[in-house]
């Protein structure tokens, strides 16, 4: 589904990212973990094309499509999801009535038709039920006044209505309470199907008891520098980053 | 990568006005210049009776001694009063008896914008009075009003078939020396609408007005005055539209509203003048003054407006509440995108006792536009326990754009209660961006944020005129961002 090759970014004149290589493929959740700066909520910045990214080298792959010519909006439209760090607040603007326009324009890209009234809130009362969404704050202006916590289970909800292939959860455990990582767990696991993948990004090896991925990866200085199974993430929790650290350093020097 | 901001800017900063096409037709045009005869001649032209001549006379008498206005928040432009024509009406009939005999160019102009004459295609409670340059062409629904006891007709038919109400009430909230702009529209007034509401009568439907400047060289000084008798309510709509043209158009309007005892006036206007190309040149100079009056206990005006046009709009619906617990309410978005400047708010005049006034007023500026607030509440001192509470946004898109807010707070009452809050923000490339990636194109985003940011206005609005400012937001601002 996703395929990455030596994938490489920067900011002003920051070097960013210097060579991701990451297959992903339909029905696996891969798991990227790492210290703070290195690089993790930049790689979701890219695939999903950011303004201030740019990418110096490499290609992205999704579905056949060089992913990196494409527009934000069709990048979205061709099923690639982002559930923010910090989601956006938009006041005036009702969850509901956003929710039908990006459905609707997602939908138009398909040349499908718009999604019919009836259908549309059959489909909410469905999903909200599913991840365990207040109906209440459906029809609230979108992450307005929102704790921080609801704006995490918004964007599951969100997730759940417009049905990607490809979501990343860039840090979506953050500033959860135990009950509200439950919550937002349970959403994305009832979400997971063999059609779609998902790239969870986590500094903690605690969502990862909920959502078992099948592929643990180490980001650090802009690379991968290991990638394992569920249980790498176990012998992170146990020894911290510092000794992955060592051999990237080696390496970016010779 | 995906079309920069900046790149979209480009492209729509171009994007036509697209009301700006001219109506071949023949027109009477009077000679360029302000003097007493042309004042004269615009009276004798609508067959006036002496008083309304010696009271235009007045107006011009003040327009003279007035100086230019100089405390607004803009470099006022220098208008060479003598190089307007102040009449221009279609050539045909001077009177139109009904829909058959109005000129069919006239009646595509305004299909052209939306606004059908013909009674049979009128959606459903709106009736309609359109006034061409500086005659009123056509009031439709004439008969359904009437067997309710209510006059909706052009200011000039009024004159004649109603002179005691025209008399008693033409200038009895703004009158002719109340400022240059509105002393030169009592010299100089074509026509505009009339309405008056009988005693604990609901006006069935919406009324509205659609008001277009067709030729160049022209001034439009139209006059509105609405009568809401005792227990009565009535909500009224205007609309406006002018030609693109090189050079600045001059509208200097004047609109009273009069609410008795237990009387409701809801005012609603979508300006949509044009503002002008993208370097400043042309547009129309909205130099309007509108003002209400609660006269008796329980009376309530409520002015809203939507403001997307013009070049320099200027100007300061107001509420004189004298009744005692009497209520006036301001909504407003105003959006300046290239040069166009708007200066505009409101006054509220508290004078009765327990009076209540809402202030709601939303800025939108893109480009190089400049928006000033410019509100006034006033508290006298027999308004035990008025209230007051004002809330003025201002959204920024861009970095060469500008707003500015200018509350003026007078109260001469210890029981008064007067709350202000203000916010300025800016629409963010995060809220942009999070929008691109639920599927969203930038256009839409910037038209949905706006629509979110002028909600609480724009619901004010009757529900059919809701859609259509939502749309005019959106074409207005689409791609201002950068």
């Amino acid at each position: 589904m996703l395929s990455i090759k030596n994938l490489q970014a920067k900011v002003e004149d920051k070097q960013i990212l210097k060579g991701i290589n990451l297959q992903v493929n339909a029905g696996e959740v891969h798991a990227i973990m790492g210290p703070n700066g290195s690089g993790k909520s930049s790689l979701a910045s890219v695939l999903t094309g950011r303004e201030n990214y740019e990418v110096t080298d490499g290609e992205v792959i999704f579905d056949g499509k060089n992913l990196l010519e494409l527009s934000p909006e069709d990048r979205a439209r061709e099923g690639v999801f982002l559930a923010f760090q910090y989601p956006i607040e938009i006041p005036g603007v009702s969850n509901i009535n956003f929710l039908r326009t990006a459905l609707n324009e997602i939908r138009a890209y398909h040349n499908e038709p718009p999604m019919e009234a009836k259908e549309f809130l059959r489909l909410t009362r469905e999903k909200q039920k599913l991840v365990e969404f207040d109906a209440k704050l459906t029809n609230r202006s979108l992450n307005e006044g929102f704790s921080g916590g609801e704006k995490k289970r918004n964007e599951i909800f969100q997730l759940a209505m417009l049905n990607p292939k490809l979501s990343i959860l860039d840090e979506t455990d953050s500033g959860l309470d135990i009950d509200a990582l439950r919550i937002v767990s349970n959403g994305v696991n009832k979400l997971r199907s063999d059609k779609n993948a998902f790239i969870v990004i986590t500094h903690y090896q605690r969502l990862l008891e909920y959502i078992v991925p099948d592929f643990v990866h180490v980001l650090y200085d802009g690379r991968i520098v290991k990638s394992g199974t569920k249980e790498l993430a176990l012998e992170l929790e146990e020894k911290g980053y510092d000794w992955i650290k060592e051999p990237a350093t080696t390496a970016s020097v010779g | 990568m995906a079309k920069n901001s900046a790149d979209i800017l480009e492209e729509y900063s171009d994007k036509e006005y697209e009301y700006g096409f001219v109506t071949d037709i023949e027109m009477d045009i009077a000679p360029k210049g302000l003097n007493e005869d042309i004042i004269r001649f615009i009276s004798a032209k609508k067959g006036e009776p002496q008083w309304l001549l010696e009271w235009r006379l007045k107006g011009y008498e003040a327009f003279l001694k007035q100086p230019d206005p100089h405390w607004q928040n803009f470099e006022f432009p220098q208008i060479d009063f003598q190089d307007i024509s102040y009449y221009a009406a279609p050539r045909t009939k001077a009177k139109y008896k009904d829909m058959n005999e109005v000129d069919p160019e006239l009646i595509a102009t305004f299909e052209k914008l939306g606004i059908p004459l013909s009674e049979q295609k009128i959606l459903a409670g709106v009736a309609v009075d359109a006034v061409f340059d500086s005659v009123s062409v056509a009031t439709t629904f004439q008969e359904t009003l009437k067997e309710h006891g209510i006059i909706f007709s052009s200011v000039s038919k009024a004159v004649q078939e109603h002179p005691e109400l025209i008399q008693k009430y033409l200038g009895s909230v703004v009158p002719y020396s109340d400022n240059k702009f509105a002393a030169l529209n009592s010299a100089v007034f074509s026509d505009g609408s009339f309405v008056y509401i009988p005693k604990g009568v609901r006006c069935p439907m919406e009324l509205s007005t659609y008001f277009r400047i067709n030729s160049g060289n022209t001034g439009q000084f139209e006059r509105t005055l609405i009568i809401a008798d005792e227990g009565s309510y009535v909500s009224y709509l205007e609309g406006c539209t002018a030609p693109k043209r090189d050079e600045n158009q001059m509208h200097a309007a004047v609109v009273e509203l009069v609410a008795l005892e237990n009387a409701e006036i809801k005012y609603s206007t979508v300006q949509n003048w044009y503002p002008g190309d993208k370097d400043g040149k042309g547009g129309i100079y909205n130099f309007v003054t509108k003002r209400g009056v609660c006269r008796g206990a329980n009376a309530k005006i409520s002015w809203t407006q939507v403001e997307t046009g013009s070049a320099i709009t200027w100007k300061y619906p107001s509420v004189i509440l004298r009744g005692d617990h009497s209520s006036g309410e301001f909504y407003s978005v105003a959006v300046t995108k290239n040069k166009q400047i708007a200066d505009t708010g409101t006054k509220m005049f508290h004078i009765g006792k327990g009076t209540k006034s809402r202030i709601i007023s939303k800025g939108i500026s893109a480009g190089e536009g400049q928006n000033s607030y410019r509100g006034l509440v006033n508290v006298g001192s027999k308004a035990e326990n008025a209230r007051n509470f004002t809330q003025c946004d201002s959204l920024l898109i861009g970095d060469r754009c500008g707003a500015h807010t200018f509350p003026y707070i007078e109260s001469k009452n210890r029981t008064a209660t007067i709350e202000h809050e203000a916010t300025t923000s800016k629409i963010g490339e995060d809220q942009i961006f999070y929008l691109n990636q639920r599927g969203i194109d930038t256009e839409k985003a910037v038209a949905l944020i706006v629509n979110g940011y002028a909600k609480e206005v724009l619901n004010q609005l009757p529900m059919e005129f809701a859609v259509e400012a939502q749309k005019l937001l959106s074409i207005t601002l689409e791609g201002s961002v950068g």
